[in-house]
Parts: C-alpha cells; sequence; structure tokens
C-alpha cells in the first residue's frame, strides 16, 4: 500500500515531475543521441583542431580532432552509470551499516563503527591510488566500488545515532512485541523514518561521486584514456575556458543539468514519503 | 508606583472582546472577555486546541511576533495590548506572573534555583545581593521545600518535577504579583503531588492575595479551587459563571457534555457518555456554531449564525447557545441530553473466578538495572530496585490495573511481561507458558495472543505508513498471506473500532488523537489476541473524546473476550474499566484486590492518600472533603527505604507508638490477604479497616 500511495504522490508533485522529464531527457541525450550524431566518439576529424560549434560538429572539436557532442555523450554514459551506482551503494550501505549498529547495539555497534571509524582515517584517496592500477583492465565496477567504499561513513554515523533514538520510539517497540524480525524493522520501519536524510545524501552522493571520479581521473585513475566521463572532459576543457569555452561549457552544463534533474526528484521523492507534507 | 486611581471592587485583569489570529489566518482566539478581582480564582477550561493557553499568552504579550492581536487587555485600568516592549517587560513577573506546566524547562539548568528566584525579586525590586538571596529562601519556605537554605544552592536537576513546579510558584510570587496566571500547572505531575501542589498554590494566593487565572483540561482541579469557570471551545468562550451554576446547572449542550463525559470515581458503573466527533480545526471551522456539528440539541438555526455570549442569569452567569433559556426551563443535563451508547449485551452468569483459565501470572517477579559510572572503565555504582519481587494473576476475561506514580515500576513490570524473555528472577506465565522455557518459534506464536497499546497514539504508530500497512503488518508476520484476505481483515478491524475501511490510506497524522488511539487498538486486536495490555492508553487523549475509547474498549473485552492488563495512572479511569487493581509503590505491590473492595474500604494508607488526592469533578464535594496530603517525594528506587517502603511518607507512622513503628523500619511487609472471604490483600503491617476517605458514597 506504502509504494502505490508513495508513487502517486510523487506523480502529483510538480516538481518532482520536471525532474524525472529533465532526467529522463538527458538520459535519452545521452543513449540516443550518439545514433543521430555525424561523428563517432573514437572518430578524430584530422581537418578541424579546436574548431568552434558549426554546423558539421555540432558542439565543435578538441585539439585532436574529436567531436565534442560525440565525446561528451559518451562521458555522459559513463558518469551516469558512475553516479548513480555509487550514490546507491553509498548511502544504501550507510543506512544498513548505521541502522544495524544502532538497533542492535552493544558489540555489533561497536565492531561496525569501530569499521567506519576506520575507514575514515584511511587516506582514501592514496588507497585508490595504490588499488586502481591493479584493476588495470579489470572492470570499471571495482572502481565504483571502491568510490561507494570511501564514501559512505560520515552518514552511517548519523544514521546511527538517529537509530538510536528511533529505537526507542513506541512504534518500533510495538513492531517487536508483534515478532517481526530485527531485519524487517529495519528495512521497515526506521530506513524510512530516515528516508529525509538518506534521499538527500543519495542526491548529493550522485554529484559527489561524479565529481570525485573527475578528479581521480585528472590524477590518472579512474577512468583511463582513451575512454571519457564527464570529469576527465571537463578537467581538459578547464584550462581552455577563456579561448575555447565550448570544450568546458558543455561537458559542465550537462553534468549541472544532471545533478539538478536528481535533485529535484530527491525533493519530490522526499515529499512524497513524508506524510507531513501537503504536496 | 502609582497606579491609576480605581474603585474598590474594580477587576485588576480585564480582557475584553481579545482576537488572536496567527500568521496564515488561523483565528486562535475569537473574542474572549473576562474580569478577575483581587483574591479571585477563575478557571479557564477546554480541550487541547479551544485556545485557552494562547488567551494567557496574549495576555502576558508573549505571542511571537506577526501575530494579530485585537480586543483590550486592562490591567489595573492600564491597556496592555499595544503597550511598548519596555513596558511589557517591567509588568511581567512584577503585576502579572505565569506558571508553566513544564516545570523542568522554566528553569536554566547551569544556575540554582536559589539564584534564578533571586534574580527575578532583584530585576523588578531594589535590594542588594544577599538581601535577594535571603528572600529567595524565604519564599522557598514559604511553598514547602524542606531545609530550603541548602536547596536553594541546587541545580534544577536535582529538584523532582514536584519540588520544581513549587519552586516555580516560589518565583512567578516572588515581587507580591497581582495576577498569576497558571497553565496547567499540574498536568504533568503525580496526583498526590499534584495535590501538594494544589495546596501550595492556595497558599501562596492566601499570602500574596493575588487573582489566580487557572487553565487546565481537568475539570477535577477546577472544582477544587475556582471561583468562577470559564469554558472555552475553539477559540470562543462559551459558558461562563460561578463554579458551582456551572457544574450543577450548566446551560451549554457542550459544557454538559463534557461534564457528562469524566469517568467518576463516586460513579462507577454509570457508563460514560461521549461527544461524538472532534473538535473543529481553527483553518475550517463550520458555519454557524462550531459545537453544532457535535451537537445533540442542534437545530437548524445553530447553523446560521454562530451564538454570541448572553446573559441568561445573575452574576455574570453566560452562555453562547440559542437554545439555553430552554434548556434552564427543562433542566436538561448531559445526561439525558447526550445518547447513551448501548452497552453490549453482557454474556450473564460468569464462571467464577477460580475456575476461569489464567491467562497471565505473574510470579515474585523482579527487575533491577544497574547503576553505572564512568566513560572507559564502567563500574556499577549501585542497583535501581525497579520491580522489586510482585506477584498478580488475571483470569480469562478480566481486567487487571496496575496503579502508581511515576517511577513506581509499572511500566518495567509491563516491558517485563511483553519481552516473553527469562525475567532476572521470578516467573512470568502467559496463557500457561513460562517466558523462560519458550523456544523461538513459541515466543512467535505466543506474540499472536498477547498484544499491547501504547499511551502516545502518535508515537505507536509509524508516521511513514499509511493506517492500511499499519494493520497489515501484524498478519504478514502471521501467516496472513493472500493480499485480499488483508484487505478484508483490515476492513473489519477498522470497521471494529469505529472508523471507515476508506481510511486505509491515509497516514496516521490526518487523524485526531482518539481516532489514532482507535487504530492502534485496532492493530493490537487483528490476531485476535487473548490478552491486550493497555499501557495508559486514554492519558493521552480529550476528556471528551476519552469517553469514547474506553467504551470501546469496554465493548470490545464483552464482545471477544478479551483480557486486559490495564497500566494506568488515572484512578478514575481505573475504577471504571478494570475489575481488580493492583496498587504499586516503589516496584511493590501496596495493595491488591476486587476494585470495589479497594476502593470502598483501602486497607493501605498509600491507597487511602492516592484516592483522596484525586480532585473530583464536583465543586461541594471537594470543599467538604479531608485530603490526606502525603509529604515529599517519591524516594528513589536506587535507594529504597529499609523494611516498608511507603514509612517515610505514611502519614500513620505519626500514629503509631515506638516499638510499632520499629517493625514498620525492620519488617517488610508482604501482600496478607485481609479477609478470607473477600478478593483484597495489603501489604501494610497495620491495614486500616475503617470505611472509605475518598468521597461520601465511594
Amino acid at each position: 500500500m506504502r509504494s502505490k500511495v508513495t508513487l502517486a504522490r510523487l506523480v502529483r508533485n510538480p516538481q518532482a515531475r520536471y525532474g524525472l522529464l529533465a532526467l529522463v531527457l538527458l538520459l535519452a541525450l545521452a543513449y540516443l543521441g550518439p545514433f543521430f550524431g555525424p561523428y563517432d566518439w573514437t572518430e578524430k576529424d584530422f581537418m578541424a583542431f579546436l574548431s568552434p560549434p558549426s554546423a558539421d560538429h555540432w558542439w565543435g572539436t578538441t585539439q585532436i580532432g574529436q567531436d565534442v557532442y560525440a565525446i561528451t555523450l559518451r562521458g555522459m554514459q559513463k558518469s551516469i552509470v558512475i553516479g548513480f551506482l555509487v550514490a546507491l551503494v553509498s548511502t544504501g550501505l550507510a543506512a544498513l551499516v548505521g541502522a544495524a549498529a544502532g538497533y542492535f547495539g552493544g558489540w555489533a555497534d561497536k565492531a561496525l563503527m569501530w569499521g567506519a571509524d576506520l575507514l575514515l582515517v584511511l587516506p582514501s584517496f592514496l588507497i585508490i591510488a595504490i588499488i586502481s592500477p591493479r584493476l588495470k583492465g579489470g572492470s570499471w565496477l571495482w572502481f565504483v566500488l571502491l568510490l561507494a567504499l570511501f564514501s559512505w561513513m560520515i552518514t552511517s554515523r548519523v544514521v546511527r545515532s538517529m537509530t538510536l533514538s528511533l529505537r526507542e520510539r513506541e512504534f518500533v517497540l510495538a513492531a517487536r512485541y508483534m515478532g517481526i524480525p530485527a531485519w524487517k524493522i529495519i528495512l521497515r520501519h526506521i530506513v524510512p523514518n530516515l528516508s529525509s536524510l538518506l534521499i538527500i545524501d543519495a542526491t548529493i552522493n550522485v554529484s559527489g561521486a561524479i565529481i570525485g571520479e573527475a578528479a581521480l581521473s585528472f590524477f590518472g585513475f579512474g577512468i583511463q584514456p582513451p575512454d571519457v566521463s564527464l570529469g576527465t572532459l571537463i578537467a581538459a576543457g578547464s584550462d581552455k575556458v577563456t579561448g575555447y569555452p565550448w570544450l568546458f561549457l558543455f561537458p559542465a552544463g550537462l553534468l549541472v543539468l544532471l545533478v539538478l534533474s536528481v535533485n529535484l526528484i530527491g525533493d519530490g521523492l522526499r515529499d512524497a514519503l513524508d506524510p507531513g507534507s501537503n504536496k | 508606583m502609582n497606579e491609576p486611581t480605581t474603585g474598590r471592587d474594580a477587576p485588576i485583569l480585564e480582557v475584553n472582546d481579545l482576537n488572536v489570529t496567527f500568521r496564515g489566518g488561523i483565528k486562535a482566539v475569537r473574542g474572549v472577555s473576562y474580569r478577575l478581582d483581587r483574591g479571585e480564582v477563575l478557571g479557564i477550561v477546554g480541550e487541547s486546541g479551544s485556545g485557552k493557553s494562547v488567551t494567557s499568552l496574549a495576555v502576558m504579550g508573549l505571542l511571537p511576533e506577526g501575530t494579530e492581536i485585537s480586543g483590550s487587555v486592562k490591567l489595573h485600568g492600564k491597556e496592555l495590548i499595544g503597550a511598548r516592549e519596555e513596558e511589557l517587560t517591567r509588568l511581567r513577573g512584577k503585576s502579572v506572573s505565569m506558571i508553566f506546566q513544564d516545570p523542568l524547562s522554566a528553569f536554566t539548568p547551569v544556575y540554582t534555583i536559589g539564584d534564578q528566584i533571586a534574580e527575578a525579586v532583584r530585576i523588578h525590586q531594589k535590594v542588594g545581593k544577599d538581601q535577594a538571596a535571603k528572600r529567595a529562601v524565604e519564599l522557598l519556605d514559604l511553598v514547602g521545600i524542606p531545609r530550603p537554605d541548602l536547596r536553594a544552592k541546587a541545580f534544577p536537576h536535582e529538584f523532582s518535577g514536584g519540588m520544581r513546579q513549587r519552586a516555580m510558584i516560589a518565583m512567578a510570587v516572588a515581587n507580591d504579583p497581582d495576577v498569576l496566571i497558571c497553565d496547567e500547572p499540574t498536568t504533568a505531575l503525580d496526583v498526590t503531588i499534584q495535590a501538594q501542589v494544589l495546596e501550595v498554590l492556595k497558599t501562596a494566593q492566601r499570602e500574596t492575595g493575588a487573582g489566580i487565572v487557572m487553565i487546565t483540561h481537568d475539570l477535577g482541579v477546577v472544582a477544587g479551587l475556582a471561583d468562577r469557570v470559564l469554558v472555552m471551545y475553539a477559540g470562543r468562550p462559551v459558558e461562563t459563571g460561578a463554579v458551582d451554576e456551572i457544574y450543577y446547572r450548566p446551560r451549554q449542550p457542550y459544557t454538559m457534555g463534557l461534564l457528562a463525559s469524566i469517568p467518576r470515581m463516586d460513579r462507577p458503573t454509570e457508563r460514560l457518555i461521549p461527544i461524538e466527533g472532534n473538535p473543529p480545526s481553527p483553518a475550517a471551522l463550520p458555519p454557524g456554531c462550531p459545537f453544532a456539528p457535535r451537537c445533540p440539541l442542534k437545530v437548524e438555526a445553530c447553523d446560521d449564525v454562530e451564538p454570541e455570549l448572553e446573559r441568561i442569569g445573575p452574576g455574570g452567569r453566560m452562555s453562547a447557545c440559542i437554545r439555553s433559556h430552554e434548556i434552564d426551563l427543562k433542566g436538561l443535563d448531559g445526561a439525558t441530553v447526550y445518547p447513551v451508547p448501548e452497552a453490549p449485551a453482557d454474556p450473564g452468569e460468569r464462571t467464577p473466578r477460580a475456575e476461569r483459565e489464567t491467562v497471565l501470572k505473574a510470579d515474585d517477579l523482579v527487575r533491577h538495572y544497574p547503576l553505572m559510572k564512568g566513560a572507559v572503565f564502567k563500574r556499577q555504582v549501585g542497583t535501581v530496585y525497579a520491580v522489586d519481587g510482585i506477584s498478580f494473576d488475571i483470569a480469562q476475561g478480566e481486567t487487571l490495573a496496575l496503579v502508581g506514580e511515576s517511577g513506581c515500576g509499572k511500566t518495567t513490570t509491563l516491558q517485563q511481561i511483553m519481552q516473553l524473555q527469562a525475567p532476572e528472577g521470578g516467573t512470568v506465565v502467559v496463557l500457561g507458558k513460562d517466558s523462560a522455557k519458550l523456544g523461538k518459534a513459541e515466543r512467535k506464536a505466543l506474540r499472536r495472543d498477547l498484544q499491547i497499546v501504547f499511551q502516545d497514539p502518535m508515537a505507536a504508530l509509524d508516521p511513514r505508513m499509511p493506517v492500511g500497512d499499519i494493520l497489515a503488518e501484524p498478519l504478514r508476520a502471521h501467516g496472513y498471506k493472500d493480499a485480499k484476505a488483508i484487505r478484508t481483515r483490515i476492513d473489519e478491524l477498522l470497521t471494529l473500532v469505529g472508523l471507515a475501511p476508506e481510511h486505509a490510506e491515509r497516514y496516521p497524522q490526518h487523524f485526531s488523537g482518539g481516532q489514532r488511539q482507535r487504530i492502534g487498538i485496532a492493530r493490537a486486536l487483528a490476531l485476535e489476541p487473548k490478552l491486550i495490555v493497555l499501557d495508559e492508553p486514554v492519558s493521552a487523549l480529550d476528556v471528551s473524546i476519552q469517553a469514547g475509547v474506553i467504551n470501546l474498549l469496554e465493548d470490545l473485552k464483552v464482545r471477544l473476550g478479551l483480557s486486559y492488563l490495564f497500566v494506568a495512572h488515572d484512578l478514575s479511569v481505573v475504577r471504571h474499566l478494570a475489575d481488580r487493581v493492583a496498587v504499586m509503590y516503589l516496584g511493590k505491590i501496596a495493595e491488591i484486590g476486587a476494585v470495589d473492595e479497594v476502593y470502598g474500604a483501602p486497607a493501605h494508607p498509600y491507597t487511602r492518600a492516592l484516592l483522596s488526592a484525586i480532585p473530583l469533578p464536583d465543586p461541594e464535594l471537594e470543599r467538604s472533603r479531608t485530603r490526606i496530603l502525603l509529604e515529599g517525594d517519591l524516594p528513589s528506587p536506587a535507594d529504597p527505604p529499609s523494611g516498608c517502603r511507603f514509612r517515610t511518607r505514611c502519614p500513620k507512622r505519626a500514629l503509631l507508638d515506638e516499638a510499632e513503628a520499629r517493625k514498620c523500619a525492620e519488617v517488610e511487609p508482604t501482600v496478607v490477604r485481609l479477609a478470607p472471604a473477600g478478593d483484597h490483600g495489603a501489604a501494610c503491617h497495620y491495614p486500616e479497616n475503617t470505611e472509605a476517605v475518598a468521597a461520601p458514597g465511594v
């Protein structure tokens, strides 16, 4: 019943509707757009280096003659996948670990939070830098896992402390006295009551992961050439922004649109899940 | 200070046509007028949301900015509405003082009580530090705090709730105010403490000669204290007059219903009369009389225009109802006007208690909490004797009430039972099964038959779940698989508790308190349990709503053959609902037995004090009855007195000789059956066997 009611409320929310529409359009652009462009993202046009947007190259070309339209869309595909997966894994991990630690307390709490603290003090950048060369040739999914592994700890600490107060609430007691198993209580009563926090965290994580991936790629980890992501494109284009703005503006603009639409959906979802809002 | 010259009988506080509109156009108070004379107590009565607190905040000028206030508030003939902030600050605490409901948040935790009272003195009077401190000690002595010179140096958290409220009163009267506004001053306190605080309030009034505005929802408190009463509904005064007039001859249907809906300790057998429906939201008032949708005397003209407060008798007797005169002429009262809900047919002669199945048996139940100290290396520094060996049993179809003040171990007992784990000491046997010997699957199966209804209907329902899911949860957990069967059962349950099936898709917060409690009850009933534990199920509800829920619980018990374990602090509700009652004091049972016997002839001095502390909604009785006032507070359960736990507060000890008193201090009394035939036992060495003291006719 809850999912039905939530969905109805989500669709009724104008903010969420625009966000969803924008996201669908962006996804369509990323995955269908390349079929309409005149160039493939691997092609290089040696007749046009750094040429501004024109009828031939819609969004211009790079210094080695790549079509900006084609590579930006290719990069966006990667970024979308990385951003969403990292956000999903990291927020999910934060919610589960934090809620479990807070709900069970005692040794489980100590062990889980000790693990979280340990990950917090480890220099994540260094570890990723050390591990990523070994993953060369492996799937980029490893990269997603690494990014997620180092971004859930602070949220999970917040989730834990909120769970501590939720645990004492009477509806949780009621569920316990009903004979509902602990993991079901966590998933059904605790996590939904933290959804405002988690949704905001997830939307921030989407943008955080896209930007974090860009930073790592800049230093040569993560997405490696010839493959591209929005991050690598922005990094490459940022120093030429005054002379050749199209190198920077198109990927950066798409990143902003992407994060914005995700945020809109997040806000809408939060309102839909929260019976307190009357939208 | 030179006050404007006023006549001898001029009111000290006069409120005229006061209107308060909050941002967003919500009209919280609409046209309140009253006057308060010197030394008079005015009771303002109403349910939550009726605007009674907002009225007093408006008088004090304490409403947030952006609130529209119109009308006039005159203190000694001086207009306060629109006065400058500095001027109001000078008056607050000097001429008008306020006592709040929650005494903990009314004190700053980082200063001592003495300093805070001294500060209140120094703000308005030009006195030295030493003198102010001295005055603070005097004031604490006035409100009956033992060893005031020492206690003045204590911090707020070192005071108990009752002591804090007394200190609050001391602070309020520090500057001899002319008007004392008390906003639910005893709602957060236990009955015996409430009786003490009300006594202090009377003393304070005698000392200062102030007029008191007493805001409360408790009609018993008002009956004993007030001279005049103002009843509010939906932001408007609906009836006003002398206290006896209002209680004995109410002329407005709402007042009549309110008085009829209170469970009375002295009239236990009558069925309660609820007022149907809920108070209107101030954002969506009905046209005409706001009470019309709930009123049994409604006629068509009621919807036309909102009735004004009109004079219906001498002495400022006013009522806002177009049929007041008719009610007066016919001499109607609440019991005749309101439809008495029909009680379900009693299944006739029941088998005697001894032959019925025992659904719950607690034997020498013990729960101690270790008191830990230290952050890194924890060590035990003491033990809290929360529950210290209590025994009781519940037969099928019976209601046992567990009563006592906060901190006596009621809730711990209940948790021990609900957990279905092996208790620390003693045994809990639910439906013939010992909780210590249960396997995992057995425990889950037993949970079907043992359900709970919580006190706070908002906290007990997951705010993120639609009602349908809330009710489906126990069903799904216990083997209902088919979605259609679940849906049918949900509809059944909602109808059973008096709600509509289409309510299943709404969230808990779309319901009023009483409706939410009904959802909580429906959830407890979902699996057709045999025993339901009720944890203060009506204490968070307004009186008019409370009656409906109590009736529902009574009906369900008869119809479904349920047994209840009922935990409460409201002894009038207990009298109404319970068959047997166990009075707890500091983790022990003080007295246990059939309701009529315990209330009729209380044997333990604590029970007697408890019963006599309850305010009755009957001004004449309140004036004539003598109270047994207990001294002091509940001792800490970490350090209970030796021997009889009640001996430190026992009013009976003064009457005992030395040898007898020594027995109290050395030997711990156990529950002893008083008469071989009756169902009545008390844990006292010198039980009482005289007639009841609570009220004539009990």
